[in-house]
């Protein structure tokens, strides 16, 4: 079920220059968190920002109540969320959209880009209690944006690559070595920038393996009532943030 | 007890609280964060008489104190709401008022005439202020000839509570209004969005696909508010008054400009139980005024 709820925030979590996980904690329960859900997140303290912010969950603790997000700071409201004190009041709705399709006792590959790593913490954990093995790929620029490598080292095989070269392969992600096996998945997982998750698409269609992408379209209300984040599909406008934001990549009209 | 009812050419609504077309889907997406037996009536999506993909994406930008939307009416057509949407959504007691479109005289006709036969629908909304479709649309709104003939011809096909939903895109709307209630219309709703902008000066290009959109929110609230007073001492038929409305206060205010009743559009996307808060503010300052019916407060501003 949905729910609109108060959170205060634990801590803010950097990273690095640019990215932090958010943790915040209610005194009541916590929803039901699928691998792909979102949340949409009211900016505390802030006239200048209108509308709420589409965050994907990042991590759910049931017993501490505690529910954390990874934010990339790229803009007014992510920069704001970055800057709150512990303590500070944060109201979101959620748990929202769709997520990803669990598979059991199969080889997953899950390729992220930027604020797309998101989802793949609760989506490793999921697949790996149903005995899927899980093999990560993620692209960045330089070694200093590849970050939580020890929490998803400890889900699946851990590969990356960067522009410069500085950590994993030197390259885009979809140039890493990784794709010469592409057979032995049986499904590819993706969340990123657009032109990544097309690359990654193509490759798996083009062999035949069922992709499924996260997309990030700008939202107003995040549960499918104003129609403004629509994305083209071969059954016409869907709304992505309630039949998305997953789709399978063959269903897209990118 | 403060008597909420009020009452729209004779349809009773159980408070003056309802919800926009277009901001609130068909009232079922919000059944997790609010009772909607609570509300006075909910207008759900706009209606053609053939299905629409709307526009492209992006259709949205966030603008000061608002947003600017270019949604182009997506929806499945009229006769997928009255035989999929409706029969799922009719147990609700709240009036539910089809938000009905089209690009010629003619589509209007047709959607209205099929919304007639509806059991259960008491009322209709004929939205000749949709600035984001190329044809139709607010091109009927926006002068006093062909606001009037639509309205007219709507009016020959449906029986029950007409409403026309009034632009905002224009030199004179006492005047349109006037017209319309002239041509048969019981209720005018106002306003619908103001046609608007958005630029982003990196990329020296639009932010919407269809470069401009329609305003919505608190930062067309003081234009909404006097277009309802300026509509007030210029028909005789009720008001029902939106534009940026976000708490119990904002919809006083309108009340007192002059509407019977009042919608409440993108403040649902902020908060999805605003518009059931906002059927508590209002009951709450008419006992903290001493106000024993709401009706009391339309038009009730003070001038002198
Ligand atoms: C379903 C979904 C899940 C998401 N999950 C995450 C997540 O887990 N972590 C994360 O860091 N981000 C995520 N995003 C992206 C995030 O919503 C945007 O980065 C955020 O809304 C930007 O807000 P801002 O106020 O910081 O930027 P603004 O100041 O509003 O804008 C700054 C710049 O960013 C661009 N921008 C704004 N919104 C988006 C968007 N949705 N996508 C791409 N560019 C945008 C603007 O055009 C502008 O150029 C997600 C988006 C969606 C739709
Ligand atoms: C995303 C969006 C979609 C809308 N769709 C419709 C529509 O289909 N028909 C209509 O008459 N008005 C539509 N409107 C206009 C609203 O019903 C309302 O008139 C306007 O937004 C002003 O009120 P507000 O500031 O409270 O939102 C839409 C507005 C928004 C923001
Ligand atoms: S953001 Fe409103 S429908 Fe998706």
């Amino acid at each position: 079920m949905k729910r609109i709820q108060d959170f205060s925030v634990i801590d803010t979590l950097w990273l690095n220059s640019s990215s932090y996980i958010l943790i915040l904690k209610s005194e009541t329960s916590i929803e039901k968190i699928d691998p792909g859900n979102f949340a949409e997140i009211k900016i505390p303290d802030a006239a200048d920002i209108f509308l709420r912010r589409p965050i994907s969950v990042y991590d759910v603790d049931h017993e501490k109540k505690e529910i954390s997000f990874y934010i990339k700071a790229i803009g007014k409201g992510t920069s704001k969320l970055g800057s709150l004190l512990p303590g500070s009041k944060v109201n979101i709705v959620y748990p929202l959209g769709n997520s990803y399709t669990p598979v059991k006792n199969k080889n997953a590959l899950i390729v992220g880009g930027g604020s797309g790593i998101a989802p793949f913490k609760l989506l490793g954990e999921q697949l790996r209690g149903l005995g899927s093995k899980v093999t990560y790929l993620f692209g960045a620029r330089t070694s200093e944006e590849i970050v939580l490598t020890d929490v998803f080292s400890k889900l699946g095989k851990f590969n990356c690559t960067t522009e410069d070269g500085s950590l994993g392969e030197k390259g885009l992600v979809t140039s890493h070595s990784i794709f010469k096996n592409i057979k032995y998945f049986d499904i590819v997982y993706t969340c990123g920038p657009d032109p990544m998750m097309k690359a990654i698409a193509k490759i798996a269609e083009n062999n035949n393996i069922r992709c499924e992408a996260s997309l990030e379209n700008m939202m107003a209300c995040g549960i499918g009532v104003c129609l403004c984040c629509v994305t083209p599909t071969i059954r016409g406008n869907a709304v992505v943030c309630s039949e998305g934001p997953v789709f399978q990549s063959t269903d897209l009209k990118w | 007890m403060v008597d909420l009812q009020v009452d729209i050419a004779g349809l009773k609504l159980k408070n003056p609280v309802t919800t926009a077309s277009g901001t609130f889907g068909f009232g079922e997406e919000f059944v997790d964060f609010i009772d909607l037996d609570k509300l006075g009536g909910i207008f759900v999506k706009g209606l053609t008489i053939k299905s629409r993909e709307g526009n492209d994406y992006p259709r949205m930008a966030e603008t000061p104190s608002g947003m600017l939307n270019a949604v182009g009416l997506q929806n499945k057509g009229v006769d997928y709401f009255i035989d999929s949407i409706y029969p799922r959504i009719k147990h609700w007691d709240t009036e539910i008022f089809p938000n009905i479109n089209g690009s010629v005289i003619d589509d209007y006709i047709a959607v209205a005439e099929k919304l007639n036969e509806v059991k259960g629908i008491n009322g209709i909304e004929l939205n000749i202020s949709c600035p984001n479709v190329k044809e139709g649309g607010m091109a009927f709104g926006v002068s006093c000839p062909s606001a009037i003939a639509v309205t007219k011809a709507v009016r020959k096909a449906y029986d029950k509570t007409l409403i026309v939903k009034l632009s905002p895109n224009v030199t004179d709307i006492a005047e349109i209004a006037k017209g319309v209630e002239g041509a048969g219309a019981d209720s005018v709703s106002l306003v619908n969005t103001l046609l608007g902008m958005a630029i982003d000066a990196k990329t020296k290009k639009p932010l919407l696909s269809t470069i401009t959109g329609g305003l919505s929110g608190p930062a067309i609230k003081p234009i909404a508010l006097r277009m309802v007073w300026q509509v007030y001492n210029a028909v005789k038929i009720p008001i029902v008054g939106m534009g940026g409305i976000m708490n119990g206060n904002d919809a006083i205010e309108f009340m007192l400009a002059g509407s019977t009743a009042i919608q409440v559009g993108t403040a649902n996307f902020i908060d999805p139980q605003v518009s059931e808060k906002i059927v508590d503010e209002i009951e709450q300052y008419c006992i903290s005024n001493g106000i024993s019916k709401v009706t009391d407060l339309i038009g009730g501003l003070i001038t002198e």
